[in-house]
């Protein structure tokens, strides 16, 4: 059995979960109005796996058997990862004060969903990918249920957890049938295995189920009926956490597994997701045009963003997974962002959550509005913000792969995804304000959190070439 | 020795059990079970397939989807519970504040 | 030192100084950064223009790179600017006449909310409009375009407490958006098809030697490049069938008018035709259409803007008649005379807006040419200036217009599209009348104020007064250096179509007898019939069979010639065509999808177990799909 377990390979992941663990038993010893600082704590805890992680940068390594994989992709994604969990501590520490839930549970499972989601972008193997997967869904079905005396948080949970917990069954059930027709769960001996005897009809079964899993974890259409539900049930920062963290590992696993283990069968996932790329970002954007809930909205244009990053995987070729990576990031900018703002706005108990207490309040909270209607901007592609870059980045990719058609129908979707962001713009700068614009103090912390995201937002628009060759060089591990 | 399609047809016909107890109950603990049935089938999967291929591998994992369900219903009867506690249901089709 | 790039990021400067501390400025510390910035930008675009102008015509093009913007693997981009003559005339054309405006508007926004902003915006606009034209790539041309929709938006919706002025904003933007697809897909086309975007090594393949010159004539990938990126245009410039945001967009103050309609935005379309004109050289089915729908254009919008009211509508349907012209102009190949036609209405149609101000500005807003009337005595300076640029429109002999107008109608003549000459020539009188409609009914004839406006009719303050009259005589005179304007742009546009052609003599006759016309007609009209009238009325102590008399004559000229034509343009062109087939297709499409996100929300019912069906009709859908063998 293997010698080599290189514990310094997940030092970055074993500091998280150490941190997470260490939370938890200095819960006791802290009082309630203290709990902060156990989310300082956490974010201390993020910044060292992040420095931990950037002394490994550069090497690549296997671990514990090749389940774990240390290369210039995997350091990608943990950065990403720990600076959306950053930012969510930042954005949740006024939050959980004001809605009077501040347990410091909440910043363990976030660090403990980090670690799950570091994981995913690392494994090598199904095994570990399962467990990875299954720590964040676990973690983040809490997070969801958080507000416990708050019924629709409560519905966010149930709901999120019936149906995670029914996709990871089949996703299981497909991982088996991909064990029992190649022989391994490794990545490398899987590719192997197929290359050399072909696909049967199991491995098939197989093969799609996996498709269903990942499908619901970054809602794909039909598989994205979950989200609507649950990030306008969850309490605001763990639906921003939602939107962006749990996203992008899947999607991080997804290319892993599909460029590293089933290279052989590009045309048969090829085709599927080209399908169901389609398909994700219309009805996306078709059901946000008419949402009246801000989160809601968010969420159906959370579901149309997984759309653009599919025609991204479709393309398959280098390009189209830098471009992934690329736009992970800008994604994860603007969407952060962006429910930072509904959760300051929210106010106590998240009563303002609908797009018409948006009204009018654009020349009263200049900031505020000014960083929303940047993120919307980027939201939409419009040029100079790291959106429309991204997008660019994304269909040429898939126009040199020469799928046209789908880059028609994608830049189609971004045109009517115009319209309903453009709304949130107009109410919020054209429309009355209500008769009493309601004072809200914007909490430090989630000032320093919008500031970054915006700034990350723009230098990424105007200045996308580090991002992007960052990006492309990660790739390079996985091809 | 029992031929590993055996173990297929059997996991086969758990996993339609669950299925259709996912789709067809309304109690939200027996949905979790149903859903439990699958995952229990995705066991017997791999363990027949390990048995199969004279490889170890498979049972290993076994072993962790085991202890993953078993983190999973401790979570799940947490959030079951919290749902009673305020809606006084466990019945599916009664919460739906959440749609549209 | 290398100060080209500083032309479009100056007025970023001035956009950013005022957006951000504005707010806290005195006014004006607002005004002077915001003219500031553009004068600069005006000085080194000349200073550009004089250095081109120093060296032999084939050295005329310099690249100034900033930086690498984008590069993987064949993808490359970059931040660079573009000098060559199309570039540094229109640069000093955008920044002129754009810094015109923004003294202007001193005076014309002084006393609103909000002054700080509105200068934010103004030079954003500028700034985008001049990244626009100095952008090297099509990638960077976009972001240009992009920015002057976005810019257009915000102006346009600046009385955004208006819901007419932010419903007017919405539809620019979402009209732009339309067209903005088309060119986005033109631009990924050019990338699959070139694998570059700059402007010069596209050029070279569609060279003599290139690899595309066989494909010259027949309906191919180029052809595709080029319609896709002319349906961007005619979003941006407003041509059919996207024209339909102009004439709403006077919503926004009158100089951002002024702006969008002669400098910035809906140039912006005929300048990327003209700067790609290898590419549209090479495509003649394109080129056609082009023509056809300039053409098609200016004299569908003079037709409806013949009974117009509105002073800023008539403006707006005749922009979009003369931006017609200039797509004219370029599809059948006179691309110096498409720019050419571009400068000279920047003059007269910037002129025009802001006289329009100046009007509505003593008159407390008022729109209404029917209630305006004998206001030569009280505006002279307006008067006069108006009066330059509605000759100059009109296309008065010896005016800029004129000259323009004449060189759009031989080139299409000469080039062989009579259709296209003989339709110019009949909108051109058409123009003529239209114009003079609205000069005489505002300055001439009876006042037909609202009692409570007559008092304090005012002339503007110098500040205002001073860039009219310079406009006006841009606008008279501005038509002298066409030999030189075609000569200096000929590395870009090529060699010039086949000389003016015997009949070029006749058709400078034709072109001053059709402005003539269109002038007569206008003149008995809405000069010597009113005041006949008046008169008459006025020797028979207001006798009752005079007024029905009046009334007759009115009546007999309604049946013979305005009212059939009314009919035609207000109830069929504007109201029929216009608001029902344009309007209902926009709000037909916007229909369907909202009755198709109304059926997905349905879908969505709230119950977990429908969720969990979805999820399984899902797999069964790839299930089968792998089991069809797809």
């Amino acid at each position: 059995m293997p010698t080599d377990l290189h514990y310094l390979a997940i030092l970055p992941e074993i500091i998280t979960a150490a941190t997470g663990i260490a939370i938890m038993l200095l819960d006791p010893f802290t009082a309630p109005q203290h709990k902060g600082r156990l989310g300082w704590l956490g974010v201390a805890g993020l910044l060292a796996a992040g420095v931990a992680g950037a002394a490994q940068s550069g090497r690549t390594m296997t671990a514990f058997g090749g389940m774990v994989q240390l290369d210039s992709y995997s350091v990608f994604f943990r950065w990403l990862f720990f600076g959306v969990s950053i930012g969510t501590i930042l954005i949740s520490l006024q939050y959980l004060k004001r809605e009077g839930v501040h347990h410091s549970e909440f910043y363990a499972l976030v660090l403990f969903a980090t670690t799950g989601m570091s994981f995913m972008a690392a494994s090598v193997d199904l095994i570990l990918m399962f467990i990875g997967l299954e720590t964040v869904a676990i973690s983040t079905y809490v997070l969801a249920g958080f507000k416990r005396s708050d019924p629709r948080s409560n519905e966010s949970a149930v709901k999120y957890f019936i149906l995670g917990a029914f996709s990871t069954a089949v996703l299981l059930y497909g991982i088996a049938f991909l064990y029992g027709q190649t022989g391994s769960t490794r990545f490398d001996r899987v590719a192997e295995a197929l290359s050399a005897q072909g696909p049967s009809a199991f491995f098939l079964v197989g093969l799609a189920l996996l498709l269903v899993g990942f499908g619901f974890k970054v809602a794909m259409a039909p598989f994205h009926v979950w989200t609507p539900d649950v990030y306008e049930g969850a309490p605001s920062p763990v639906t921003a956490f939602l939107a962006v963290g749990p996203k992008a590992a899947g999607f991080a696993a997804l290319v892993r597994v599909l460029y590293s283990a089933l290279p052989d069968m590009e045309n048969h996932w090829g085709d599927v997701l080209g399908l169901v790329a389609v398909l994700t970002m219309t009805v996306g954007n078709v059901a946000a045009i008419t949402q009246s809930n801000i989160k809601r909205l968010l969420a159906y244009s959370s579901v149309a963003h997984a759309g653009y990053l599919l025609v991204g995987l479709v393309a398959r070729n280098e390009l189209g997974i830098s471009a992934v990576l690329y736009y992970a990031v800008v994604y994860a900018l603007m969407n952060l962002g962006a429910f930072t703002v509904v959760v300051i706005w929210s106010g106590a108990g998240e009563t303002r959550v609908h797009l018409s207490d948006y009204a009018g309040i654009g020349f009263r909270y200049p900031f505020l509005t000014g960083c929303l209607s940047l993120f919307l901007l980027s939201l939409i592609g419009i040029p100079a913000t790291g959106g429309f870059m991204g997008k660019v980045f994304l269909f040429a990719a898939a126009v040199q792969s020469h799928h046209v058609g789908l880059v028609v129908i994608a830049v189609l979707n971004s045109a009517v995804s115009a319209y309903y962001y453009l709304r949130i713009i107009v109410i919020m700068y054209m429309q009355e304000p209500a008769a009493q614009v309601p004072s809200v103090e914007i909490p430090v912390p989630a000032a320093v959190a919008l500031v970054l995201a915006a700034l990350g937002t723009l230098l990424t628009g105007l200045y996308p070439s580090a991002l992007l060759d960052l990006a492309s060089r990660s790739v390079l591990a996985v091809r | 020795m029992i031929p590993a399609s055996h173990y297929l047809i059997l996991s086969a016909l758990l996993v339609t059990i669950g299925v259709i107890g996912v789709l067809t109950r309304r109690n939200i603990l027996i949905i979790f079970m149903s859903i439990e049935l699958i995952l229990n089938a995705a066991n017997i999967n791999l363990i027949a397939f390990s048995r199969q291929l004279q490889d170890v591998i498979g049972q290993v994992f076994a072993v962790f989807v085991i202890t993953v369900a078993a983190a999973e219903a401790a979570i799940g009867l947490g959030i079951v519970i919290a749902l009673f506690r305020n809606r006084e249901t466990i019945n599916a089709d009664e919460i739906d504040l959440l749609k549209g | 030192m290398d100060s080209f790039w500083l032309i479009p990021i100056l007025p970023l400067v001035g956009f950013l100084a005022n957006g951000l501390v504005g707010k806290r400025l005195p006014k004006q510390a607002v005004a002077w950064i915001a003219c500031l910035v553009v004068a600069a930008s005006l000085l080194l675009s000349a200073r550009a223009f004089y250095a081109l102008m120093q060296v032999p015509p084939e050295e005329r093009h310099v690249i100034h790179p900033l930086f690498t913007w984008v590069e993987s693997g064949d993808f490359v981009a970059r931040f660079e600017f573009l000098l060559d003559p199309l570039s540094a005339v229109m640069m000093l054309l955008v920044t002129g006449v754009g810094l015109l405006i923004h003294v202007y508007s001193v005076g014309y926004m002084w006393a609103g909310e909000g002054f700080y902003r509105y200068f934010a915006y103004l030079n954003l606009f500028m700034s985008s409009m001049l990244l626009l034209v100095a952008a090297n790539n099509l990638l960077l041309m976009f972001v240009g375009w992009e920015g002057v929709g976005l810019c257009s938006y915000l102006l346009i919706g600046y009385w955004y407490f208006k819901k007419s002025a932010s419903d007017a904003g919405k539809k620019a933007f979402v009209v732009n958006r339309v067209g903005d697809f088309g060119f986005l897909l033109g631009i990924l086309l050019a990338f699959l098809t070139f694998q570059t975007l700059d402007f010069q090594a596209i050029f070279q393949q569609l060279g003599p030697e290139g690899e595309f010159a066989a494909e010259s004539g027949k309906w191919g990938t180029l052809s595709w490049i080029a319609f896709l990126l002319f349906i961007g245009a005619t979003g941006k410039s407003a041509q059919v069938p996207l024209y339909v945001w102009l004439p709403d967009a006077m919503e926004g103050p009158t100089p951002v008018s002024a702006l969008i309609h002669a400098a910035t935005m809906v140039t912006a379309g005929v300048y990327m035709v003209v700067r790609l004109n290898p590419l549209y050289s090479l495509t003649p089915g394109v080129s056609g259409l082009v023509a056809t729908v300039g053409i098609f254009t200016a004299f569908y919008a003079a037709t409806i803007a013949l009974v117009q009211r509105d002073i800023k509508r008539i403006l707006a349907y005749s922009t979009i008649s003369q931006i017609g012209y200039m797509f004219a102009a370029a599809g059948v190949g006179g691309y110096a005379a498409s720019i050419f036609h571009l400068s000279t209405h920047a003059y007269f149609k910037a002129l025009l807006f802001l006289g329009a101000g100046s009007v509505m500005r003593a008159l407390q807003n008022e729109t209404d040419i029917l209630r305006m009337g004998g206001l030569r005595k009280y505006l002279p300076v307006t008067y006069w200036t108006f009066l330059a640029a509605t000759v100059a429109i009109s296309g008065v002999p010896l005016t800029s217009g004129f000259f323009s107008k004449d060189e759009i109608l031989v080139r299409s003549f000469s080039s062989g599209h009579t259709v296209i000459g003989i339709v110019g020539l009949a909108t051109a009188v058409l123009t003529a009348f239209y114009m003079f409609r609205l000069f005489f009914l505002t300055f001439h004839g009876e006042q037909r104020l609202a009692p409570e406006l007559r008092r304090g009719i005012h002339e503007p303050p110098p500040s205002m007064a001073v860039p009219l009259v310079l406009l006006a005589l841009l606008s008279l005179f501005g038509g002298y250096g066409y030999g030189y304007l075609e000569g200096f742009l000929e590395p870009v546009t090529g060699e010039p179509l086949p000389a003016r052609g015997e009949h070029s003599e006749a058709l400078v006759l034709l072109t001053a007898v059709a402005s003539g016309l269109g002038i007569l007609a206008a003149y008995l009209f809405y000069v010597r019939n009113p005041t006949w009238a008046a008169a008459a009325q006025q020797a028979l102590g207001g006798a009752h069979r005079l007024l029905w008399r009046k009334y007759y004559v009115d009546e007999l000229y309604d049946r013979l010639f305005v009212h059939p034509l009314k009919r035609v343009s207000d109830h069929f062109l504007w109201r029929g065509v216009d608001e029902r087939v344009v309007d209902g297709a926009v709000n037909g499409t916007a229909g369907l999808v909202r009755d198709l996100s109304g059926f997905l929300r349905q879908m969505q019912t709230g119950y977990a177990r429908a969720y969990a069906t979805w999820i399984l009709l899902g797999t069964v859908g790839i299930l089968v799909y792998y089991w069809m063998g797809g």
